[in-house]
């Protein structure tokens, strides 16, 4: 996982579906953003079908991080910059 | 956005986790078609993935550039490279999720090849444009072999 697991990401939802990641943020996320299929966060792309949801809660980011074997988890990791870039995004 | 310096056309195989043993097999026959055809394919998976294909063919008869999958997905998604043709391996739900990045992030004319105990079910996952491949193959990789040679027609125009 490289720089993200540098970031000891805290596992929220393992063995997951995308959608059921989708889900997950969407209803558990007050804050949360909508961003393509690919967009990269650290050093992992989001990887799904649209709508892909990234969410903030506090310095945090939350986001569905897809395993070629594992399935999709939800993870948590301090967000630092990527909360700046994330919201500066245009809608 | 396609490969630098030619007119050839390229593809891309990507694999997905190999735990079906049809992946492998499946993934050198399709390797050897496109070069058949003069189109170049470029294998992108897992280390393990890429391992088993390497180890099958260890003269590199039929196996070309070999990449890593994120590499992969960051050279798209960054416009430094994109292919002609993707053709993504898939018998799980990560598999749908990465074909549904690739139909998002390339101009690749798409291809899903779905396989394994749940190909069926898998078929209705599948919401976006592209061409679907589908076979229930696990161990025997002859049904999603038909289904590769009906669509790509190499069979037919071999005789």
């Amino acid at each position: 996982m490289g720089c993200l697991e540098a970031l000891k990401p805290e596992i929220i939802l393992s063995g997951s579906s995308f959608r059921e990641a989708r889900e997950y943020i969407k209803k558990n996320v007050r804050e949360y953003h909508e961003v393509e299929p690919g967009y990269k966060i650290f050093d992992v792309h989001i990887i799904g079908v649209a709508p892909l949801y990234v969410g903030v809660e506090g310095e945090d980011l939350i986001f569905p991080y897809t395993k070629p074997c594992h399935g999709t988890f939800v993870v948590k990791v301090p967000g630092g910059e990527e909360i700046a870039r994330l919201r500066a995004r245009k809608k | 956005m396609s490969e630098k310096n030619t007119s050839e056309k390229t593809a891309l195989i990507l694999l997905g986790c190999p735990q079906v043993p049809v992946q492998t097999s499946m993934a050198l026959y399709l390797v050897h078609g496109l070069s058949q055809q003069g189109i170049r394919p470029v294998v992108a998976g897992t280390t393990a993935a890429r391992r088993l294909m390497e180890v099958a063919d260890p003269g590199r008869h039929y196996l070309g550039e070999m990449a890593d999958l994120d590499a992969t997905i960051d050279e798209i998604t960054g416009k430094v490279r994109d292919f002609d043709l993707c053709f993504v391996f898939i018998h799980n739900d990560s598999g749908v999720a990465y074909a549904g990045t690739m139909a998002y992030i390339s101009r690749a004319r798409l291809y899903a090849l779905l396989f394994g105990e749940h190909a069926e079910d898998l078929v209705g996952e599948i919401e976006f444009p592209c061409e679907v491949i589908a076979a229930k193959a696990v161990h025997n990789p002859m049904p999603l072999k038909r289904r590769l040679d009906e669509v790509m027609q190499w069979a037919v125009s071999k005789r």
